[in-house]
């Protein structure tokens, strides 16, 4: 009978001597203020960086504002954007940016599927190749422009080098007859290097991102496909990358939106040349509103990209939720 | 002929080793229960048969023919995994499909065996959904028609019941069995679970530490157990295994009753039992107890039925007995079944009277 007082109405002996409290309430345990609060950072962020200077790009691109008299008040209509679709380097520009960015991306998914194929299997030397991988990623741009101008020298090139050892480069050779390819002073040979440094530095980053999409399929899928008789291609198309379509689309979807607006490529290596024949939209709109001082036309010219960059952001979050709601 | 066969098969993992030389045949037709704790191995045996892992020596040979050295695909094996591996982005009928498109089936012939294996399993009204709408005695039965709808000549299930709830689980049980039977397909069925492997099988296998303990079918594993590791593996509850000497005594729980029930003419070993706990389980009760004496106070479980039980109580000791013919003798060193001692003076000193 007292064993029973004891389990129903009395303190457990283990218990004796301890107390717990309970805590009161803090300003931390408000969900109202602790929300509001870990927004905050991300909304100012957002204003001060990405809407203050969208509108004033709005702006910029009515007026007739100089670098020199950077006034918006002067209100001229779509005067600046009419006058930068006349100019010879607006038609380079948009088709060099269209180029540059479609070319990237079918290269970008072939050697992402190819780097997440290989990476995602065991083999010796793995960790060194995982290295190597996320080398280009961890490089400063600066520092990688030094080590792809040296590459693209125009008489000092490596690969020139190579190519004239091998016999294919020089006089009466399948390249020749000039001693070096001059990789930066022409129009497809500019295009072709610009488009092989975007993919250099945009791999690691989509390889990882669809890596991790890679792991996450269930092992025994694989077997189970070996197990009904397909062979590597088939479970690749069948199995691995209708797995892999979404995150693969959502990956390069937001590299684009990285290469269609970046200029530092470009920049760094033919500066649009020769002529225009390498000029892309954001590095044109910066020589034109920053070098050339027409803060008007660079605005209007980087607005252009607007629309297209809107598009794929809209396309790519879509993927996005719907990959979560799944 | 045997439809599958493993001679001295060995897998090592770097310095551990899973199989230590199993070997074992199936008759055709046979279904065929592998049994064990985890970690015993079972699970490489079965992805070393079906071609997923090469073994460090032995041979896998089906119908006849050495299949060591080829691929899975190349393998007429059907597996069906523990998660049943559906793919995801694909309808149940694509799925059922899949292995056929990969031998290179012709249209029409896929779509009538995909209808045909669809129909053997019921879920004609599924195929055109996706696995992740399906439940999980639902994804079994789409396992199974993928399994079958490429006719293998050898099934290979991998506890493909852990995961469904125990309701489904039991009308899951008897439809594997008919499927079974529809089918003719030799079947190896690899569990955890005693109750469930001696239920399916024609035979069972038990294995443990990567080797085969017994092979047989179930009434010898429970009648006649190799060794004290089948005895205490095979059967809830499990076999009573008292030590004393260099022997060890072992009976099934459902053999030892209160030595009042049994006619007094009877061959009977007798035990003095001191009762510690009794649970009443409906239509029998079990007994807990230990045995006195020179058994050195060994645990004791009995089995019960109601009218057996008369009044006893914890506390209460009385004398229980065994029919002699019920006993069985093991070597306590190794563990191994010795044969029972033949006269009548030894075995009167192994009991009590």
């Amino acid at each position: 009978m007292r064993r029973e007082n004891m389990a129903i109405g009395g303190e457990p002996d283990g218990y004796k001597g301890l107390s717990v409290q309970p805590a009161g309430l803090r300003l931390a345990d408000r969900e109202g203020f602790v929300g509001t609060a870990m927004l905050a950072p991300a909304i100012i962020y957002v204003i001060a960086l990405v809407g203050v200077p969208f509108f004033l790009a709005i702006a910029l691109s009515l007026s007739d504002a100089t670098v020199g008299n950077p006034s918006i008040h002067h209100f001229v209509g779509l005067a600046n954007f009419i006058s930068v679709i006349h100019e010879a380097a607006f038609a380079f520009a948009l088709r060099n940016s269209l180029i540059i960015t479609a070319a990237t991306l079918v290269l970008l998914t072939i050697l992402t599927i190819i780097q997440v194929e290989i990476l995602a299997r065991d083999f010796v030397g793995k960790r060194i190749a995982e290295i190597l991988l996320i080398l280009p990623w961890a490089m400063p741009v600066a520092l990688a422009a030094v080590g792809w101008l040296w590459l693209l020298d125009s008489e000092y090139s490596p690969i020139d080098w190579i190519l004239r050892a091998v016999g294919l480069l020089g006089p009466r050779t399948p390249l020749g007859p000039a001693n070096n390819l001059y990789y930066l002073g022409r129009e497809w040979l500019g295009l072709g290097a610009v488009v092989v440094i975007n993919v250099w530095r945009t791999l690691p980053l989509s390889t990882i991102i669809v890596l991790a999409g890679r792991t996450a399929i269930p092992h025994e899928l694989f077997e189970q496909a070996q197990l009904d008789g397909a062979g590597y291609f088939r479970t690749l198309f069948r199995i691995t990358l209708p797995a892999l379509a979404i995150l693969l689309t959502v990956a390069i979807l937001f590299t684009v939106l990285v290469i269609f607006g970046d200029l530092t490529v470009v920049a760094l290596t033919t500066r649009g040349g020769p002529g225009y024949a390498t000029e892309i939209l954001p590095y044109w709109a910066y020589l034109k509103g920053i070098q050339g001082g027409a803060l008007s036309q660079g605005a209007a010219i980087a607005l252009f990209l607007f629309p297209v960059l809107l598009a794929v952001s809209i396309v790519a979050l879509r993927m996005a939720y719907r990959r979560e709601g799944l | 002929m045997a439809a599958l066969e493993v001679r001295g098969l060995v897998k090592q993992f770097g310095d551990f080793t899973a199989l230590k030389g199993i070997s074992l045949a199936t008759m055709q037709g046979e279904f065929l229960t592998i049994v064990g704790p985890s970690g015993c191995g079972k699970t490489t045996l079965m992805r070393l048969i079906a071609g997923l892992e090469k073994p460090t020596s032995g041979d896998v040979l089906l119908d006849g023919n050495v299949i060591t050295p080829l691929p899975p695909r190349a393998r007429n094996i059907a597996m069906v995994f523990q998660s049943y591996a559906l793919y995801p982005h694909m309808s149940v009928s694509e799925n059922i499909a899949f292995p056929l498109k990969a031998r290179g089936v012709n249209r029409p012939e896929r779509e009538q065996l995909i209808r045909w294996a669809a129909g053997v399993l019921g879920i004609e009204r599924l195929l055109r959904r996706r696995p992740a709408r399906l439940s999980g005695g639902e994804k079994q039965k789409v396992a199974l028609a993928r399994a079958i709808v490429r006719k293998p000549s050898l099934f290979i299930f991998d506890e493909p019941l852990s995961s469904l709830d125990a309701q489904v689980r039991a009308v899951a049980r008897a439809e594997l069995r008919q499927l079974h039977g529809r089918t003719g397909v030799t079947t190896i069925y690899v569990t955890h679970d005693q109750v469930e492997a001696v239920g399916l099988g024609d035979r069972v296998a038990v294995m443990q530490a990567g080797t085969l303990q017994q092979i047989g079918v179930p009434q010898q594993l429970y009648y006649e157990p190799a060794n004290t590791f089948v005895a205490s593996f095979i059967g809830t509850p499990p076999m009573n295994l008292l030590p004393r000497g260099d022997v060890i005594l072992g009976f099934r729980p459902e053999h030892i009753v209160p030595r009042a029930t049994l006619p007094t003419s009877a061959d009977v070993a007798t035990f003095d039992i001191r009762v510690t706990r009794t649970e009443f389980l409906g239509a029998e009760w079990i007994v807990y107890g230990t045995v006195n004496g020179t058994f050195g106070d060994a645990k004791v479980l009995c089995r019960l039925q109601h009218d057996a039980i008369g009044g006893l109580k914890a506390g209460d000791t009385r004398q229980f007995a065994v029919a002699r013919s019920l006993l069985r003798f093991f070597d306590k060193d190794t563990g191994l079944r010795l044969p029972a001692p033949s006269n009548s003076t030894k075995s009167g000193a192994v009991a009590q009277r």
